[in-house]
């Protein structure tokens, strides 16, 4: 077990280091460099000041001389600085990163919490009202746009009812509060945009669970399980579910990157200062390093969650083994 | 297989709040809302209860805006939120008043000297740093040399280059010596004064500095949470007096539609609103009693340029044609929907550089017609587009992404174009790519683009021949040898009068030669809402005299 494990660890290195290669070269292809939005179209802004700038930064050494400065520094686990606000770049990401796991970790739970009885249910009850009713709720969930919803949520919660505040994560005077009106208040703040995350992903997670549950539930050991006069609960929970649930390990190992990665439109509707936004703010203004460093820990985290996914297989299902 | 028919109870419980919340939406989706009622033209004013006279100190005032700062240190700070707050928390030597006049902030007067070679500025004595330190002479020489340091990387070292010396006369008199006489230096020293006793010695790209600044300006920096809020506190002892609104709360909504809905319910106290938002969507009487809106000219404009190396716009002939073929009324009626005027030339009418004598021409699309065919340019084989040595008249425009009225534009263009015979193409592309690949290249027939100008006529970088290398702004390869002369001159000329005239000269050049199609000045529209009392509309805008700006007892909304 530990030796594959281990192995496994091992392989991640060239896997990476592919990554970063591929990704450090489709950065740099889009045309643009991380002065340009610096300066913008200021008259003001001479020729020489921008060439000035280029040549600080090193943008006007080779592509490959500037890969080897980047993996260099990343092999002493220095992201390097961003070149918009010249504040290192692990710095940045600790910041905004705490949020977005916070709100993909309630979201995801709510997402699995309500998507595996609904699937059950749906299954158990194949072509029922129920079955029904529920498959279209949740696909009108999943096709509707979530800046739509959440613009939609925000005017009836926020702005028609009041009772939920619009938008950010706090309120202005959120330092006079006690601590237990500081929690109440962030829950409050966290409600919509949790809402939003979850609504879309449990069509998804619904579905699968369902069609797992049916290929199980037309498995001849359960109806040697009913056959033998097992109660339906029995049957259903204690039988089935064990394996009907090996599907939605995978999912779960593969959302794992989706924790960091944050999402951007969520996080621009409800003003969170999220890694969504970090990321595509990067990219607008060619924020080389942040894009880096936010491409190198999802694709790690990526890596690590297949990793958990096919471990927890071994544990969910003992027909799973390692193999030499 | 069977259905079971016992329910699973545990499971379905919360199954009846996702179906509550679906009927709630579809509800919500058929009626009309509360605050969406149309009100009656005569309208309600933003506030009609007496108010007291006396201004009183107190309350915050919050705005929202789509982007957070970047570094607080002054000459590194580019982008407009980090200037916003720059401008808050520091001041130049000089500055613009409400008449778009120059007077001194810093500075309490100056004067030139040695045939505009020289401008010597006398400083005011009682300004002290946020930190109790007594500004001198010497922050303005750690301020230059900082500039034009070469391991700076600030974009403002333009001007500052052409400062042959500056010598500090004693702590509160300093005198600067240009290479040439230039007139534009001036302006310059807008730019604001850093501390020398804090930051000398430091670099200027690592400093903590740039995330918890000291200035001289009427609010104190607090505190700033990335991405979220910046905070601002009044400064006491501000050498003009101390500004009545106690809290400056700078909040990042990055989605102007959740910005929209943070302004209705009172989540923020200012925003700038599109043309949509201000002429439809605020049109509503609960808005029009909880805010007041102001429309005041932005200084900018948006034009088509023309690449003046390509054969076509090479004929002078022909771009006035086309500028008679493209009703800018209908454009500015069309996309901005009523809330902006039409532009004459690089000065906007607040200027005082604008000339008066140059009126927008006419939209004459049969004059465009006949002078298109004075150039040569006729529909010979009758298929409806103009041709000449047999290709037709065809060109694309550039612009770029995320700019919807910038795309409209180009749209109306095109179709009033096509009425004419001039067949258009129009291409979008995202800004970093169409900056560099396109607009740098020189890879273009037209693009549609926007100036931000400064209150500064010079517009030397802009259409002197000399600026066309790669990257710099003179990009449609404009070449005038008197606007050459007229823009060196204009550089020498310290006095106003002599200054106007030949600025007026160049306005009347630059439509006439038409090297732009200037299209139009957007107004801007801003909403703020109607507690806050001393505002006044200036053709710099509102937010010039903030420190005046005051909330009346009873209506203040937050408390410290």
């Amino acid at each position: 077990m530990l030796k594959y494990i281990l192995k496994r660890l091992l392989h991640m290195i060239p896997i990476l280091l592919g990554i970063t290669l591929i990704s450090f070269a489709v950065i740099h292809l889009a045309p643009g460099k991380p002065t340009d939005l610096m300066l913008q179209l200021n008259p003001k802004v001479d020729f020489e000041a921008r060439e000035k700038l280029n040549r600080i930064y090193g943008f006007d050494k080779p592509l490959y001389v500037q890969y080897l400065n980047w993996m260099k520094k990343l092999s002493r686990l220095d992201f390097g600085k961003s070149f918009i606000d010249n504040r290192p770049v692990i710095e940045k990401i600790r910041e905004r990163l705490p949020i977005t796991i916070f709100i993909n970790v309630l979201a995801m739970t709510t997402i699995f919490l309500l998507s595996i009885p609904i699937g059950i249910k749906s299954a158990v009850r194949r072509g029922s009202v129920f079955d029904k009713t529920t498959t279209v709720f949740v696909f009108l969930g999943f096709a509707a746009p979530s800046f739509w919803l959440g613009l939609l949520l925000m005017s009836f919660f926020g702005v028609r009812l009041g009772i939920l505040p619009v938008s950010g994560i706090a309120s202005l005077d959120f330092e006079n509060f006690s601590t237990l009106g500081k929690i109440a208040d962030v829950s409050k703040h966290l409600i919509l945009p949790v809402a939003v995350a979850s609504i879309g992903g449990l069509a998804g997670v619904s579905r699968y669970m369902r069609q797992s549950m049916l290929n199980v539930i037309s498995q001849d050991y359960i109806k040697t399980a009913r056959a033998k006069g097992l109660p339906e609960k029995t049957v259903i929970y204690k039988h089935a579910l064990r394996n009907a649930l090996l599907p939605i390990i995978t999912i779960l190992g593969l959302s794992i990157p989706g924790l960091i990665s944050g999402s951007v439109i969520l996080e621009t509707i409800f003003s969170i200062p999220g890694m969504g936004r970090l990321m595509v703010e990067s990219v607008f203004t060619r924020d080389y390093n942040v894009i880096m460093a936010g491409l190198v820990i999802s694709a790690l985290l990526t890596l690590i969650g297949n990793l958990i996914a096919d471990i927890a297989y071994v544990h969910a299902d003992p027909r799973i083994r390692y193999k030499r | 297989m069977r259905n079971p028919t016992r329910s699973l109870q545990s499971n379905i419980q919360k199954i009846p709040l996702f179906f509550i919340i679906a009927v709630f939406f579809l509800l919500y989706l058929t009626t009309p809302s509360a605050n969406g009622d149309r009100s009656s033209p005569d309208t309600i004013l933003p506030d009609e209860r007496p108010v007291p006279a006396e201004p009183v100190y107190g309350d915050a005032f919050v705005v929202g805006q789509i982007g957070d700062a970047r570094t607080l240190v002054p000459i590194l700070a580019s982008d407009s939120p980090s200037s916003y707050i720059v401008a808050l928390v520091f001041n130049g030597l000089l500055k613009y008043d409400k008449n778009v006049e120059l007077i001194g902030d810093l500075a309490e007067s100056w004067t030139i000297e040695d045939d505009g070679l020289s401008i010597v500025f006398f400083l005011r004595r009682n300004v002290k740093w946020h930190d109790g330190h007594p500004f001198t002479a010497k922050d303005v020489e750690f301020t230059y040399k900082s500039i034009i340091d070469p391991n700076v990387p600030t974009p403002y070292s333009g001007d500052f280059k052409m400062i042959k010396t500056l010598a500090v006369i004693d702590d509160y008199t300093v005198k600067i010596t240009y290479k040439e006489p230039f007139a534009p230096g001036l302006t310059s020293w807008g730019m604001p004064i850093m501390p020398k006793h804090i930051l000398e010695g430091q670099d200027l790209l690592t400093t903590d500095f740039a995330r918890n600044p000291i200035g001289t300006g009427p609010y104190k920096f607090k505190r700033w949470k990335t991405g979220e809020r910046i905070d601002l506190v009044s400064n006491h002892e501000y050498f003009r007096h101390r500004p009545y609104i106690d809290r400056y709360i700078y909040r990042v909504i990055p989605d102007t539609a959740t910005m929209f809905l943070e302004l209705k319910t009172g989540g923020i106290d200012e925003m700038g609103l599109t043309p949509l938002q201000f002429t439809r969507q605020t049109d509503t009487a609960f808005f029009k009693k909880r805010f007041q809106k102001f429309k005041y000219p932005s200084f900018g404009y948006t034009f088509l340029a023309y690449n003046l190396k390509d054969e076509k716009f090479m004929d002078k002939n022909v771009r006035q044609a086309l500028n008679y073929a493209v009703d800018k009324n209908e454009i500015i009626d069309g996309v901005l929907l009523g809330q902006g005027r039409v532009c004459t030339g690089q000065f906007v009418p607040e200027s005082w550089a604008f000339n008066k004598d140059v009126k927008p021409w006419p939209y004459d699309p049969k004059k465009a017609k006949v002078m298109l065919k004075e150039s040569g340019w006729q529909d010979t084989d009758r298929d409806g587009w103009l041709d000449k040595n047999g290709k037709i008249f065809e060109f694309t425009i550039l612009t770029n992404q995320g700019n919807e009225t910038r795309r409209q534009t180009a749209e109306i263009m095109q179709r009033r174009l096509r009425d004419i015979g001039v067949k258009v193409n129009i291409r979008i592309l995202e800004w970093s790519v169409f900056l560099n690949e396109f607009v740098n290249k020189k890879r273009f027939e037209a693009i549609i683009l926007g100036w931000g100008l400064g209150r500064e006529p010079d517009c030397f970088d802009i259409f002197h021949s000399s600026k066309t290398k790669e990257g710099e702004f003179n990009f449609i390869s404009y070449s005038n040898s008197e606007i050459d002369r007229l823009l060196i001159e204009g550089r020498r000329t310290f006095d106003r009068e002599k200054r106007k005239e030949i600025y007026n000269r160049i306005h009347e050049i630059l439509y006439t030669d038409q090297p732009y199609m200037f299209l139009y000045i957007p107004d801007s529209l801003v909403a703020v809402d109607s507690r806050f009392q001393g505002i006044e509309v200036s053709p710099i805008g509102i937010g010039y005299n903030f420190i005046d700006w005051w909330v009346p007892k009873a209506r203040q909304r937050y408390r410290y």
